[in-house]
């Protein structure tokens, strides 16, 4: 608990904010063992009777499926299942797919974070720059982006790019050309669905961000004489620095997570898994391979990955003020 | 200078709606593909217009395809999920936000990372679980929608939590010590002055619950076997052929499936953009 919190909290004086592992400052105090239950647990107790089983014990299966011989034969019970401790993460880092399948995972990822930001970004300028009816068509647009599920936005873009009948080849003139044939282009494809989803969160976040600077701020920058380029680098992208961190962080977790569009678009991972990416590499040795341990350590090593994410993550935002 | 920036805006005003326009088309044409008739949507010359809309392809979808089956399925895992995610998020918010106690931080820091956490990689234990628990609870089995609902709850509650918290830490505490003064007991409080003003943002909070079990594709494809209780998104899987897509069919189907997300996110739409831009005046 930070120190600033408490202080801050303590001016309140008598607020329902108190210490529950204390007594209750005042009031009906009931009798029983329910009755030292602190307020809070109680509260919290209906998202613990789901999250525990229905998340926690799953995550603790995951890692414990990674260290076990599991396959089919264990799976329908004919088999016993055999501790076999760190060979499967052994089998999974020897095996030279692996690190291509993670490599092409970074890059697919870094891709679509970076194009994401930048036409997220530059919306949101762009946004603040122009009239009101430009501005209300490019949010409602941006609005359609966002809300369209990833499945659909998979299939709609699939028929575009469709080598017969998509609008992609007729515009181009290039009928007959399959998009989804070489491996890069079919990782390109996918990368514009996956920017065409994502960056109206970074458009709408940065545009509000930038609307709720003080304009006070920026009129006195330009009274000092500041030009554009000056209020743009020493006090815009200062003052959302954090929400700058937010929107990276989360487009790196998602970019890196991305299942549906890959699994709908490549038909679970492109010609001889030319364009799998490690959560569906996973999810593909698992249920399709059926070697569910093996599924379950690439599962705990991504796990471990965005773990590390997310601790930078936590600290930026504890840097950047946030109450946690 | 003045007529410079006057034709910067012009030309920035033209940039905005060319980028508009471009966002948008993919959900024209998903829609106008959906109301093309047969021969259009195979010609090889596709156009941006039809002269002959028509409702075969939802028809087809409909009725041939049994998506009317799987749009309600659909609604019933994601109605079920907003309801009962909303109440238990709200209490879980309150807690977080209004008690101070051992391990609050630690819990805060737990329902952070359970939103990294790959979800695809667990449903390998969750398929094992799932059909653990269908030996002794068939309703929440395999191939059942209480087992969608089940998860789709569990997957959706951390992110609800994490953003109901901020709207019920931007409530003033004097509201309710003034309610606590006046004698309300706790539940009162909760319910009748603390519900109502966080309303708005529990209508946000459950357009993101909806939307996750909307959406959900890899759960609805590991856990539901049967096509009687497959949902939306692993349905439309149901209409690619290695052969020929039927593309109308296709389009119609993934219409349906936009529409309701749609109209739920442009509704709460305002209550989205003010939350995050508080975060900025902190």
């Amino acid at each position: 608990m930070p120190a600033t919190t408490v202080t801050a909290r303590a001016d309140h004086g008598d607020s329902p904010v108190r210490s529950a592992g204390g007594a209750p400052a005042k009031g009906r105090r009931r009798s029983g063992p329910l009755a030292r239950i602190p307020v809070p647990l109680w509260l919290l107790l209906p998202a613990a009777l789901v999250l525990i089983p229905l998340f926690g014990y799953p995550l603790y299966q995951l890692g414990l499926l990674s260290v076990l011989k599991f396959g089919q034969p264990q799976a329908s019970g004919g088999v016993p299942t055999e501790f076999v401790g760190l060979s499967n993460y052994t089998d999974v880092l020897g095996d030279s797919q692996f690190w291509s399948v993670l490599g092409q995972t970074l890059a697919f990822a870094a891709f679509c974070v970076v194009a994401t930001l930048v036409v997220g970004a530059v919306c949101a300028v762009l946004l603040t720059r122009v009239g009101k009816w430009p501005r209300l068509l490019l949010m409602f647009g941006a609005l359609g982006a966002w809300a369209a599920p990833a499945m659909t936005g998979s299939t709609v873009w699939m028929f575009l790019l469709d080598t017969n009948s998509g609008l992609v080849n007729e515009i181009l003139g290039t009928q007959g050309h399959n998009w989804m044939y070489d491996k890069w282009s079919a990782f390109a494809m996918v990368a514009v669905v996956v920017v065409w989803h994502s960056f109206p969160f970074v458009m709408i976040t940065l545009y509000a961000g930038i609307q709720a600077i003080p304009d006070s701020i920026l009129e006195a920058a330009r009274l000092d004489g500041a030009g554009t380029a000056t209020i743009f680098r020493r006090i815009m992208l200062p003052m959302l620095r954090p929400l700058l961190v937010i929107v990276v962080i989360q487009s790196i977790i998602w970019d890196f997570k991305v299942f549906t569009q890959i699994y709908v678009m490549t038909g679970g991972g492109g010609i001889a898994g030319q364009n799998l990416v490690l959560n569906v590499y996973a999810y593909q040795k698992a249920f399709v391979a059926e070697n569910y341990s093996l599924g379950a350590a690439i599962g705990v090593l991504m796990t471990l990955i965005l773990l590390a994410v997310t601790a930078v993550y936590i600290r930026s935002l504890r840097r950047s003020g946030e109450e946690l | 200078m003045k007529r410079d920036s006057r034709v910067l805006r012009q030309g920035a005003n033209v940039v905005a709606i060319v980028l508009a326009l471009l966002t948008v088309f993919p959900l024209y044409w998903m829609v106008l593909s959906a109301l093309k008739p047969k021969g259009e949507i195979t010609s090889a010359h596709p156009r941006p217009w039809t002269f002959a809309p028509t409702l075969d392809n939802f028809r087809n979808a409909l009725g041939v395809s049994g998506f009317g089956r799987y749009f309600l399925n659909s609604l019933a895992v994601a109605v079920v999920v907003v309801v009962v995610s909303a109440a238990i998020a709200f209490l879980a918010a309150v807690a977080l936000s209004r008690f101070k106690f051992r391990f609050r931080t630690t819990i805060l820091i737990m329902f952070l990372v359970a939103q990294m956490v790959p979800v695809e990689a667990l449903t390998i234990p969750l398929f094992f679980l799932v059909r653990d628990i269908g030996t002794v609870a068939p309703g929440f089995g395999l191939s059942s929608l209480g087992a969608l609902m089940l998860v789709n709850l569990a997957f959706s509650l951390p992110f609800a939590v994490w953003m109901l918290r901020g709207f019920v830490a931007a409530v003033p505490e004097s509201l309710e010590e003034a309610a606590r003064i006046d004698g309300a007991s706790r539940f009162t409080i909760l319910w009748r002055i603390l519900f109502p003003l966080v309303a708005p943002g529990l209508a946000a909070t459950s357009v993101f619950s909806f939307i996750t079990a909307w959406n959900d594709f890899v759960f609805a494809k590991t856990l539901i076997l049967d096509t009687d209780h497959q949902t939306l998104p692993a349905a439309l899987m149901v209409f690619f052929k290695p052969d020929e897509n039927d593309w109308g069919g296709i389009m119609a189907a993934s219409t349906l499936m936009t529409v309701p997300v749609l109209i739920f996110f442009v509704l709460v739409q305002r209550h989205m953009v003010s939350g995050l831009g508080g975060a900025v005046k902190d």
